[in-house]
């Protein structure tokens, strides 16, 4: 039975007072409230009210609604009572099921590797080896360790594979495979959008209203939208309105406003104590070697560095990523998230539970491609502690989704069956085509939904599409955008007779617009 | 219905297919040098040659080529600073507002070449300059050299005594212009990203000097050094880090051959707009504009303006971490090699959009023409200057006559430099 909508909601104003209770801000607004008794127009008989007002006038009100919009954000709404953590993490039994025989597939695989080239998962430096890091702190990249027996743990196709074979053992389809049924790839009853539920739900995106990525085009005269646009978001950065920061993206970030933009939705405001932790954990990657390092240096060698945008930007991605891999705090997403951090043991001790650690620190074991997640970030952060932290509220916001097996809206098996179903609804003749001749749709766009289309296009467009995810707080334009650029190379690839000449003309991306091609397909296809 | 009389003929003494490949795509027929040929595109060994008091000939109307008779006025080091002075000199004895000084005798608007001088020629006075800054690092570069040959570093002026002893003896013999060297002041303080210094490489067409007719190609590229930079003194030796040739860089042991450590200009605007803010990128880009028309007026009166010449430069130009723009130098005949897939499309297109513009319609050409392209054949391409232009109309001309000249995401928007300046691009 549902929770009724007053104990729903009173549910989650508890949860929200217990996630802010003992947080900085929290401390921050105690410390204001006691500041503010000195001051004359606090009255000992309006006491309560008086310190709301000067809350409120003060600008620490928002912040605080700044933070409140954030968790909101973050963590799903309605939650029955009596509904155990698992089912937070992930309601279906089955998918459960699923991901944990995938990390144990993962972890097997580490293991082995590391038992193979007999490194431990984790060492201490040597003295000599700490100093010699610490100077080369901001040129890792010159570094050549020698990574050729390491091999990424696993590449978005091995995780395509495991999709494919999902079933809903609960489910029993009687009929015979037909016209009728789903013809992809993905074999999971889910519920996903159609194109009317998407043109609602991405209102902002239809043909009548100014968009940046379409309006702003060196044709068009910047007073019909523009000039405009950009005073509206200088406005919302100077309200720091998180929450109309994120209706106003829905438009598009203006380039100029584009990093406060995103900093202001993901509740970013790079305190002392941030720069602090994120130094904390550089001495961390000092002190410490670990096995996925050279997992993260290999990726960024094998991907980002061959980027013709990102190339330039490598130094940093080792700073983020060798410093993310040690953060325990994003042990905390575990709790909403289908995935369970890896347990390893101290040596010697297996199964002993109090010598159990997570491995590695923040249970996130990359992936090849995994540090194209922050390339595009660098074009709007040069500041190590600053990029840092929109990297990992990111990451635990939007990319988590995109290589774990839950039911979610926004994880990637809702967005693959997303876009197959766009795909064979709108596009019927495409879709059987490339079935008939070995091209499955899905294993040509996975690559693209996997990366969140980064390192596919160029990086303006990107950060378009980005701008989105955002904005709706939701993953499931990326599904949109995959059909899209189907249906917009649809005359090409009717025209394939193999997988390998359909991957071809999907090969370069770079010169697409993504705005005009979400666009029509969403606002101009006819349905 | 044409004959094979009616196709360009065409010589080319640089055997490359970005060239070549050009050449026959529009039916042109390749000819000795000896024959009757209709556009030659040389290297500057040859223009010398043809243009020579001794061994050279008259060019008849139906020929073309790429460069100058004295383009060196432009693309020697020495010379091309020699000309920015006197050209600085002039504008401030006619009293123009370009020519003002701030109040520590430096040019507000002029001051784009880092302070140059010639050696031998000035040693004097470049050890005046030296010991005001005697922590300075100085770059010294050989006139005539190309490809980042020859280029070393000094902070200390004995690094330099050669040059000094020569310019003391009395029996002083005039150097052959190939030992000549100037003496740069570093910049030290270049814009980095992610931590590595660059260079921008931009494409500027000149069809006419007088009257002045320019063209900037859209797509310039930033080179990267593969190295950190660090200004520290004891990587003064490694030229990894600090020249951003091509050339030197792809010897460097982490050069990328998908990428070629080179990045587009609309990336650089990008980060810069997203990272800086949108009006200190504009201002940037249209100093970069600025400084590369400057740099032609400079030459344009010592310009043999030959009708049957055009030329496409290389310039180089740094940008230092107060995002100001400086004039490296220019070269003639920029590098047609290769470096990576990408690098090739670029050039070939480079030569493309250049030809289109040269020799109009693909036919033989006729010297006398105008010179003035329609808008459709530009490519890539977009009118930086047009002299003709901006002395011809009113004060509507001030939009006009900048069209184009922002290489940003809005090509033909008109910008408001917000400096007195604006109304003496006339």
């Amino acid at each position: 039975a549902m929770a009724e909508p007053e104990s729903g909601l009173s549910l989650t104003i508890a949860r929200v007072v217990q996630r802010l209770q003992g947080s900085s801000l929290h401390s921050q607004l105690e410390r204001q409230a006691r500041v503010s008794l000195h001051k004359p127009e606090i009255k000992l008989e309006s006491l309560k009210e008086d310190i709301k007002d000067f809350l409120k006038t003060s600008g620490w009100e928002k912040k605080l609604q700044n933070a409140v919009y954030s968790e909101l954000n973050v963590f799903p709404s309605l939650c029955h009572p009596a509904a155990p953590p698992e089912h937070i993490k992930e309601p279906l039994a089955y998918m459960r099921k699923a991901q944990g025989s995938w990390e144990k597939r993962i972890l097997k695989s580490l293991n082995s590797m590391c038992t193979e080239l007999s490194i431990p998962l984790a060492q201490k430096r040597p003295a000599s080896e700490q100093k010699e890091l610490l100077n080369k702190w901001n040129e890792m990249g010159t570094d050549e360790p020698d990574l050729s027996l390491f091999r990424p743990v696993y590449a978005p196709k091995d995780f395509l594979e495991v999709l494919m074979n999902l079933r809903n053992p609960n489910y029993e389809n009687g009929e015979q495979p037909s016209f009728r049924n789903h013809l992809g790839l993905i074999q999971v009853p889910l519920k996903v959008k159609d194109i009317s539920e998407l043109k609602e739900d991405f209102s902002e995106l239809g043909l009548n209203i100014g968009q940046l990525g379409i309006d702003d085009s060196a044709q068009v005269p910047p007073e019909f939208f523009e000039n405009e646009h950009v005073r509206v978001g200088q406005k919302v950065l100077a309200e720091q309105d998180s929450a109309a920061a994120q209706q106003y993206v829905r438009q598009g970030c203006p380039t100029a406003l584009r990093a406060d933009l995103w900093a202001l939705i993901l509740n970013i405001s790079n305190q002392p104590e941030d720069i602090l932790y994120y130094e904390q954990l550089k001495s961390n990657v000092i002190q410490h070697n670990l096995l996925v390092d050279s997992l993260i240096y290999k990726d960024v060698k094998l991907t980002a560095s061959n980027d013709d945008y990102y190339f330039v930007f490598e130094d940093y991605l080792y700073q983020v990523l060798l410093c993310f891999s040690r953060d325990t705090s994003v042990l905390e997403h575990f709790t909403y998230s289908s995935a369970t951090p890896p347990k390893s043991y101290i040596q010697g001790k297996l199964g002993m539970e109090e010598y159990a650690v997570f491995y590695p620190p923040n249970g996130v074991i990359p992936f090849h491609g995994f540090s194209m997640y922050v390339a595009p970030l660098c074009f709007l952060y040069h500041e190590p502690s600053k990029l840092y932290q929109i990297f990992r509220e990111m990451y635990v916001r939007f990319f988590f989704r995109l290589h774990s097996i839950s039911s979610h809206p926004s994880g990637i098996v809702s967005l693959c069956l997303l876009f197959e179903t766009l795909l064979q609804t709108h596009l019927p003749q495409l879709f059987y085509h490339l079935r008939e001749i070995g091209a499955q749709p899905l294993r040509i766009s996975f690559k693209w939904m996997v990366r969140a289309f980064s390192g596919y296009l160029a990086t303006d467009q990107l950060l378009l599409l980005w701008d989105r995810i955002l904005g709706y707080n939701s993953l499931e334009i990326l599904a949109v955008l995959a059909a899209a650029v189907f249906a917009f190379r649809a005359v090409n690839l009717m025209e394939v007779t193999s997988l390998a000449a359909a991957e071809a003309v999907l090969a370069d991306l770079s010169t697409l617009k993504v705005m005009p091609l979400l666009q029509i397909f969403l606002f101009a296809t006819v349905t | 219905f044409r004959t094979m009389a009616g196709k360009v003929k065409w010589v080319t003494d640089i055997e490359k297919s970005v060239l070549i490949n050009n050449f026959e795509k529009r039916g042109w027929i390749q000819v000795a040098e000896n024959e009757d040929w209709n556009f030659y595109w040389m290297s500057v060994q040859t223009i010398r040659n043809v243009f020579s008091v001794e061994t050279g000939y008259r060019l008849s109307d139906d020929q073309i080529v790429n460069h100058f008779p004295n383009h060196y006025e432009l693309t020697r080091k020495d010379l091309m600073v020699k000309n920015i002075k006197r050209y600085r000199k002039e504008l401030e004895k006619e009293g123009s507002p370009l020519a003002e000084k701030d109040e520590n005798g430096k040019y507000i608007y002029l001051d784009f070449v880092p302070v140059t001088f010639m050696l031998p020629a000035d040693y004097n006075l470049f050890v005046e300059e030296f010991r005001k800054n005697p922590s300075s690092t100085w770059i010294m570069k050989p006139c005539g050299k190309a490809q980042g040959k020859g280029i070393f570093l000094i902070n200390k002026l004995s690094q330099i005594k050669k040059w000094s002893r020569d310019s003391k003896t009395s029996s002083f013999v005039s150097q052959s212009s190939k030992e000549a060297y100037v003496i740069s002041l570093y910049i030290n303080n270049p814009l980095l990203i992610g931590g590595k210094k660059f260079d921008l490489r931009l494409y500027v067409l000149v069809s006419t000097y007088r009257p002045l007719r320019c063209y900037m190609y859209k797509l310039g590229f930033c080179r990267f050094c593969t190295v950190k930079y660090t200004p520290s003194t004891s990587e003064l030796d490694n030229m990894f880090v600090h020249l951003t040739n091509v050339a030197i860089q792809k010897h460097g042991d982490d050069y990328n051959h998908i990428h070629g450590g080179k990045w587009t200009v609309s990336n650089l605007r990008l980060y810069l707009e997203s990272t800086r803010g949108k009006e200190v990128t504009n201002k940037l880009f249209d100093e970069i504009h600025w400084i590369i028309v400057q740099s032609l007026k400079a030459v344009a009166p010592v310009m043999n303006n030959d009708k049957h010449c055009f030329e496409c430069y290389g310039y180089d130009i740094i940008i230092d971490d107060k995002l100001k723009p400086w004039l490296i130098e220019v070269n003639a005949s920029p590098s047609l090699t290769s470096s990576t897939a990408n690098d090739r499309i670029l050039k070939y297109n480079l030569i493309n959009d250049t030809l289109n513009i040269a020799v109009p319609n693909g036919e033989i050409p006729d010297c006398k023409w105008n010179k003035s392209p329609p808008k459709e054949v530009l490519g890539n391409y977009e009118v930086l200057y047009d002299e003709e232009m901006a002395q011809s109309d009113g004060p509507e001309r001030d939009l006009r006559g900048r069209s184009g000249q922002s290489t940003g995401a809005k090509g033909s928007r008109a910008r408001d430099l917000g400096k007195p300046v604006l109304t003496t691009w006339k």
